[in-house]
């Protein structure tokens, strides 16, 4: 389980304080997807690289299976099972994708056989992947999509995806879509997906809707959803122009 | 005599362990440690300079020659000539390299020009990796100045990987090649510098036949206070294609120069050169961080794999 207690993260700009999140408190049972959501800038990516040590809070406490490891550095943290998808993930020059899924097994000789496992999850040919570089010569797609296999290839207890169909074309989303699925039926992780789709949002057991630093709303799909598109018609004013007619 | 050390250098530059059925030339301290030639590949001393001759008989296949240069006294220098003479329709691997570990508080200097004089058709792997040692408590510096010159015949094509592993407080290495008509060469430079080592590699690629293709892929790592300087050049003067690529990662208080050439002296040549040098990118580190590895497993696991 994690919890987050009073979670605060506030940066200094050349115009003061910014409080980007302000007094956060939430709780992720184990097994659960969580949803993530809400406009852009509202705080979702801090909240969840504070999960994962990739930022500090101002001030709170961030508890995992009852233990505080808000002190812990990323290492850590991830050696007790949390892992992390990059929204953009870095490229490496002379590591190839075989690399960095074993890298992410845990240095395990990983078979090729579970590297292809993993990239078919992502909709990838291993054959034509395993060998390549993680640089330059692959599309912003392909890096998303290696970036998730490796995620299922650390195999962690806790895992966080950030915005993981960005980038990615309608035809692999889809089979990124069931892979989520399938994890989460498997109940074999707790997983944080930060998403602005749909279909991930429909997967969840909570959407947590995060906006201005706060939680705005929090709650089941059926609860949720209608409050999303209301959200999202209400903030369009052309829509409301023509509702106003 | 090879001792336990000079086994181990061996192995570090040529990945070589016991006697190899090929072709095999062991230079150790300016003297012939161990020579064997094969049917198709002779090797024989000059009589009129330090070195020796390799002559590959046309048609050779699928064999390989190790021309290891290996130094375990300090204050040893010398200045040495291999010629490969490499016949028509060949396909083989050279495996040349050196390695000193130095003894003493002197300066041991290996200088070894090679040059390379390939027929037609033919294909050639050659492969060069320097090291440098101190025995414990000793300071002699290790210096190493490698030149390799190639003729490279119509329609033969020769990868060329040369890796500066570590250990070398000095080098200025100069590669040249001239390539004829339907040719093409590659040539992967792969150089480490600490301390306060210097490096210098001058490359000089001329494309003169039509069809002619030279690529230069460079990657470095400068750490500490050391130096490197890069003047890759490729000219091209037929209808040809040439690439250019370097990409230098620089950390501590190192300080690297990349002066990529490209010259074309005919409109259908066509060149391209990019070069980068920057540090270790922050979001690399925090990725592998993500993946278990402490800051300082993450670092030398790009390394390597840039240095691959």
């Amino acid at each position: 389980m994690l919890e987050l207690k009073h979670i605060s993260y506030r940066v200094s700009t050349p115009e003061g304080e910014l409080d980007i999140l302000r007094d956060i408190n939430l709780t992720i049972p184990d097994r659960e997807l969580a949803v993530f959501t809400g406009p852009n800038g509202g705080g979702k990516t801090t909240l969840a690289k504070i999960i994962m040590g990739l930022a500090r809070p101002t001030s709170g406490q961030v508890v995992y299976n009852g233990e505080d490891i808000t002190e812990l550095d990323i290492t850590e943290r991830s050696r007790r099972g949390i892992s992390y998808g990059f929204q953009q993930p870095p490229r490496f020059k002379g590591i190839t994708v075989q690399d960095l899924l074993r890298l992410a097994a845990g240095g395990e000789k990983l078979s090729k056989d579970r590297c292809c496992n993993y990239l078919t999850q992502v909709g990838l040919c291993a054959n034509d992947y395993l060998d390549r570089e993680v640089d330059a010569s692959l599309s912003g797609g392909e890096v998303k999509r290696i970036e998730i296999a490796t995620v299922l290839a650390r195999g962690g207890e806790f895992m966080i995806f950030d915005e993981p169909e960005a980038g990615i074309d309608l035809w692999s989303f889809a089979r990124l879509t069931e892979t989520f699925e399938a994890l989460h039926r498997q109940k074999s992780a707790t997983m944080v997906i930060i998403s602005h789709q749909e279909r991930i949002i429909r997967l969840a057991d909570e959407i947590i809707v995060v906006a201005g630093g706060e939680i705005a709303h929090r709650g089941g799909t059926e609860e949720i959803f209608p409050l999303i598109l209301a959200d999202t018609l209400g903030s369009c004013p052309v829509i409301g122009r023509k509702e106003a007619r | 005599m090879i001792t336990d050390i000079d086994a181990a250098l061996l192995e570090k530059i040529a990945d070589l362990t016991g006697k190899p059925d090929a072709a095999l030339n062991i230079r150790k301290d300016s003297g012939c440690e161990a020579r064997q030639s094969t049917e198709h590949i002779t090797i024989t001393g000059k009589e009129d300079k330090p070195g020796i001759d390799i002559r590959i008989k046309d048609g050779t296949r699928g064999e390989k020659c190790y021309i290891p240069v290996i130094i375990s006294k300090t204050g040893l220098s010398e200045l040495v000539y291999n010629d490969f003479y490499v016949g028509d329709d060949c396909d083989v691997e050279i495996v040349a390299g050196c390695g000193i570990h130095n003894s003493g508080c002197d300066e041991s200097r290996h200088d070894g020009v090679h040059t390379f004089y390939i027929g037609k058709r033919s294909r050639v792997h050659y492969s060069e990796k320097h090291y440098g040692e101190n025995a414990p408590n000793q300071t002699g510096q290790n210096v190493m100045n490698p030149q390799t010159i190639v003729y490279l015949g119509e329609d033969s094509t020769m990868q060329m990987d040369t890796v500066q592993i570590r250990g070398i407080d000095s080098t200025r290495r100069y590669t040249k090649f001239v390539c004829e008509e339907g040719s093409e060469v590659v040539v992967t430079e792969r150089l480490l510098t600490h301390g306060s080592q210097s490096a210098e590699s001058e490359m000089e690629i001329e494309l003169n036949g039509a069809d002619a293709k030279g690529r230069v892929i460079s990657r470095s790592v400068a750490q500490d206070q050391s130096r490197q300087v890069f003047y890759p050049k490729m000219v091209g003067n037929a209808a040809c294609f040439g690439h250019v690529q370097c990409d230098s990662i620089i950390m501590g208080e190192a300080k690297v120069q990349s002066i990529p050439a490209i010259s074309a002296n005919c409109t259908d040549a066509q060149l391209v050169h990019e070069a980068a040098i920057g540090k270790i990118a922050g979001d690399q580190l925090l990725k592998l961080e993500t993946l278990g590895l402490t800051p300082e497993e993450a670092e030398e696991t790009i390394l390597k794999g840039f240095l691959a």
